[in-house]
């Protein structure tokens, strides 16, 4: 095919919009991913907020930006570097120009560069006239001037044009990267629809970015990247957070059971109830709980009455719950903790990622309280990892927590739909009624106290105790945090016997390993080096890997979804290679427990910057552990 | 066709095999035996009852219940059974609690629980100390309480449980005393008909860190002068002669002597737990030994929306109007594009 005179092919582009939180960035940035997924690229977004909702305007703390990697071959990352930068002020132009490749483009909004703006970002001189920005191709639009002028027609006052500029710009990106812009008027009518004017305005911006792009003659060509050779099917866009709230309500139907989620507002595991609380129709009961305790225990006591009982979360929130993970898993009902992991400690980078809660998920309570522990390890893949999460729960009536991180749960990526027809249900049993000795289940009636008929903690194969719900004649029994003998489920202190019961819960989740798959790996059997991730690494991982493969050179990557109880093969897996590499963004969490598990001599590559890994830096970790 | 009558359960069937472990003498053994005698009355199967509790003496309480039951953690016996009811709102559900439990680690969640108006019967066992700690001071305990975290007397101003459920808008309030065992039962009647949270504070003599803490209240020579006995739509009287009234002074309950000065029945307060406006009900709860008598039995019984079956109804009128949703639909949302071979 031959590409029209000024039209550039592309294998993938990334771009990042960046401006004041109150310029609209988010928007823009989620609307130009929107386009090029319909269009058919593979995608994969990296949106980054600060933690204030609207700092002062202008500022560096508020600059708010959304990077989108788009590409005609499969992604995996929202791309280390980026090719065009958008900064609507002086502070997204400082906070995020380093970012920039040399000889990328950095599109600026020149109306916005004057003495105040340039003062609050900290600008003694302006970048734009100093010479700065002489490696990059820099592009001035007077995108607030353009604005006005292109509604002068409009009814809206001056304030509310001003904020159509997002959509100049959103109009002038979609004519550089050959976007149709019907996707975007579409939604700009569903969203406006009560509002015409508004709509119209928005609309009149989007066209007059586009048109000017065409005429301003500062661009030698406009690029096109082509459509990605995705594997055919229904693709749908979801971020990590929108996955795994489909994904608990898929288990819950798989199972036959509702959903109970009982939640506490917090940064960036929010949306999840937003998005649950929507449902209601799957039979989805969303809690809005006082506080974080509040929320685990109400679900405990959904689970306990025969509901799958979830909550969501993230690490201080974790923290919050610690003690009444430790009555789940005394009690062994089902329960799944999700963890949508930020910076720590305490209040630490609320809207930055980072997967330091590890050992929280594996360690975090009094006592011997051993959990199951799965991560997720990309936007789609939260579904998946949600459902699995579910399974595990109520088929081995253990508590389950899930890791997710603040990068996968707000990045987004295309989702191959997967076809409900081939989803296995969840198989669930709880035993039924029992008559007692007079044969009404009223009981005997004549003063006796009944010995009891239900064993609570009467295990299965798999030490698993049955789930018998409040309701069921004959099966009236009491549970609770205080130490058990095994079978009866009666209060006992006995040395024996809490040494057993220890050994049996920990043993029963160690017998999961036997209900979840093998390790695999990603390259050869065998080799020089194995680099090892869990969690939302795995995109920069594999990225990274493949990369140095295809230099030649012996490495393979596994990813761990399963990190309690872990594989069965995994120690085998790890003992293949010549040296073992551990990516963490945490300071060695994985690293230390594959050491002292498997007594491997692990590496470690770790950042806590509240970013994802770059590839490049990966790459240069893993050439340096193969050259030594 | 003649129909077999079930049988008529007793106090007994109530009861589980575990051997009871709380102290001699204890007040809890009191409230156990009430509350195992009135369960039969209710006609609710055992199997659709749940006892929950959480950390404390009195919270070993469903244990000695052949009901389903849940010993949780710390304060923490609320949110738990919000849990339980809102998954199966069929079940009646009993929350056990006390003093340190209820208004000390667990009052977010107490609090919460009442504001919901969710479908529960709370039952605080209030005896103003920590027993099963072994003797310190509880939220409730007085001003100045000697204990073992206290030796000079504690500086704590305390809790009045029953103000806190009014103030958190309960729709049923009410006490009773473990010594009264023919007024708890009553009380434990009104509490499981009312449709709501059922909040009541129960007197009970810790006999081992506390011992005689509600004695000015049972003792036969005071107990008529430091009590009253409410009933719904009569006037306030008490006093061991039936002489002595409430009577409302501008915005302050104050006391008077019937014959006195001409004052006559109607010149006392009426008792009305109806009242839309908890004010009447607020200010019996601070009407406390020695001022005042204290009010004993139903302060509150009003109608208010239930958390329990309205999340219930949300969940219902969802799938009248979108259906009864299918993974296939939840799946397909949003935008979605298709890539053909
Ligand atoms: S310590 Fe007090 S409250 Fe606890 S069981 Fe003994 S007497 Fe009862």
């Amino acid at each position: 095919m031959t590409m029209p005179q000024g039209v550039q092919e592309r294998t993938t582009v990334t771009i990042r919009f960046a401006g004041d939180s109150g310029d609209g960035m988010q928007l823009t940035g989620t609307q130009f991913t929107r386009t090029s997924a319909i269009f058919g690229n593979d995608i994969s977004t990296f949106p980054d907020f600060p933690a204030e909702i609207r700092a002062p305007a202008g500022t560096l703390a508020g600059v708010s930006g959304f990077q989108v990697h788009f590409g005609s071959e499969e992604l995996h990352t929202p791309g280390d570097e980026v090719d065009t930068l958008v900064a609507f002020n002086p502070a997204a132009l400082k906070t995020n120009v380093d970012d920039v490749r040399d000889g990328g483009m950095v599109i600026v909004n020149e109306d916005s560069f004057g003495a105040t703006d340039l003062k609050k970002a900290h600008y003694d001189s302006n970048p734009l006239e100093d010479g700065s920005l002489d490696k990059f191709r820099l592009i001035k639009v007077p995108a607030t001037k353009l604005t006005q002028e292109a509604l002068k027609d409009s009814p809206l006052g001056n304030r509310d044009k001003d904020r159509c500029k997002n959509f100049f710009a959103l109009g002038l990106i979609s004519w550089l990267y050959g976007r149709p812009l019907h996707a975007v008027e579409e939604w700009i009518d569903q969203k406006f629809g009560k509002n015409p004017d508004v709509a119209s305005a928005n609309r009149t911006v989007l066209h007059a970015g586009h048109a000017y792009g065409e005429t301003c003659e500062f661009f030698e060509h406009t690029y096109h990247v082509s459509k990605a050779k995705l594997p055919p099917g229904r693709y749908r866009r979801i971020s990590g957070n929108e996955a795994t709230a489909i994904g608990f309500i898929v288990a819950g139907r798989l199972a036959g059971k509702d959903v109970f989620y009982g939640s506490y507002p917090i940064t960036p595991a929010s949306d999840v109830l937003h998005v649950l609380s929507r449902y209601k129709h799957f039979d989805v009961k969303t809690f809005q709980a006082e506080d974080e305790i509040a929320a685990v225990c109400s679900s405990i006591g959904a689970s306990f009455a025969g509901d799958l009982g979830i909550t969501g979360t993230s690490g201080p929130g974790l923290a919050l719950k610690g003690e009444a993970l430790g009555l789940a898993v005394m009690t062994e009902l089902p329960l799944v903790v999700l963890n949508v992991q930020r910076g720590g400690p305490s209040t630490g980078l609320p809207t930055k990622t980072e997967q330091a809660d590890l050992f929280q998920a594996m360690y975090g309570r009094n006592g011997e309280c051993p959990m199951v522990v799965i991560a997720a390890n990309s936007p789609a893949d939260c579904f998946d990892t949600a459902v699995e999460a579910c399974r595990i729960a109520m088929q081995h009536m253990v508590p389950v927590n899930l890791l997710t991180d603040g990068y996968i749960a707000n990045g987004q990526e295309p989702w191959a739909i997967p076809d409900p027809d081939k989803m296995a249900p969840i198989v669930v049993k709880h035993p039924g009624p029992v008559k007692t000795s007079s044969g009404n289940g009223n009981g005997n009636g004549n003063g006796d106290v009944e010995p009891p008929l239900f064993k609570p903690y009467l295990r299965d194969d798999r030490l698993v105790r049955p789930w018998a719900l409040p309701g069921t004649e004959g099966l009236q029994h009491r549970i609770g945090g205080l130490e058990k003998a095994d079978v009866t489920g009666n209060v006992n202190y006995e040395p024996e016997n809490h040494e057993h019961m220890i050994a049996t819960r920990q043993k029963k989740v160690d017998l999961i390993a036997n209900h979840i798959p093998e390790q695999t790996v990603m390259g050869p059997e065998e080799g020089d080096l194995l680099v090892v991730g869990w969690g939302g690494t795995a995109g920069a991982l594999r990225t990274a890997v493949e990369r140095v493969q295809k230099q030649g050179k012996s490495v393979a990557h596994c990813h761990i979804r399963y990190l309690m109880p872990f594989p069965r093969n995994l120690g085998d897996v790890l003992k293949r290679y010549k040296k073992v590499l551990v990516a963490e963004l945490n300071c060695g969490q994985l690293r230390f427990i594959l050491r002292g598990k498997f007594l491997i001599d692990a590496y470690g590559i770790n950042k806590v910057q509240g970013k994802p890994f770059l590839v490049s830096e990966l790459e240069n970790k893993i050439n340096e552990l193969l050259s030594n | 066709m003649a129909t077999e009558a079930l049988p008529q359960l007793k106090a007994k069937d109530f009861a589980s095999d575990q051997e009871i472990r709380w102290c001699p003498g204890c007040g809890d053994y009191a409230i156990l035996a009430q509350v195992k005698k009135v369960m039969p009355e209710l006609g609710i199967p055992r199997e659709k009852m749940v006892f929950v509790s959480g950390i404390g003496c009195s919270s070993r309480f469903p244990y000695y219940m052949n009901t389903y039951g849940f010993h949780t953690i710390h304060g923490r016996a609320p949110a738990v059974a919000t849990g339980v009811k809102v998954a199966n709102p069929e079940l009646t559900v009993f929350i056990v609690t006390g003093d340190g439990d209820g208004l000390s680690i667990g009052g977010n969640h107490l609090i919460h629980a009442i504001r919901r108006n969710l479908d529960v019967n709370i039952l605080l066992f209030n005896n103003r100390i920590y027993g099963l700690t072994k003797g310190q001071y509880s939220p409730t305990s007085e001003h100045g309480k000697k204990t073992k975290s206290t030796p000079m007397g504690s500086v704590d101003n305390p809790l009045h449980p029953l103000s806190i459920a009014i103030g958190a808008e309960a729709s049923f309030v009410a006490r009773t005393i473990d010594r009264n065992v023919q007024h708890m039962a009553d009380v434990l009647r009104r509490a499981a008909a009312h449709k709501g949270t059922a909040f009541i504070e129960i007197y009970q003599n810790c006999n081992i860190f506390n011992d005689g803490a509600f004695l000015y209240s049972t003792e036969k020579d005071q107990k008529d002068d430091t009590t009253l006995y409410l009933e719904h739509g009569k006037p306030m009287i008490f006093g061991k002669e039936r002489n002595k009234g409430i009577r409302l002074n501008g915005l302050n309950p104050e006391i008077v002597t019937l014959g006195e000065g001409g004052i006559k029945e109607d010149d006392l307060l009426f008792h009305d737990e109806q009242l839309a406006e908890p004010s009447l009900a607020y200010m019996l709860s601070r009407m406390r030994y020695p001022e005042f008598p204290e009010p004993m039995g139903v302060l509150r019984s009003v109608d208010q929306p239930k958390f329990d079956e309205e999340m219930v109804a949300q969940v219902k009128d969802a799938k009248a109007k979108r259906g009864e949703g299918k993974i296939a639909d939840i799946l397909n949302e949003g935008d979605t594009w298709d890539v053909a071979e």
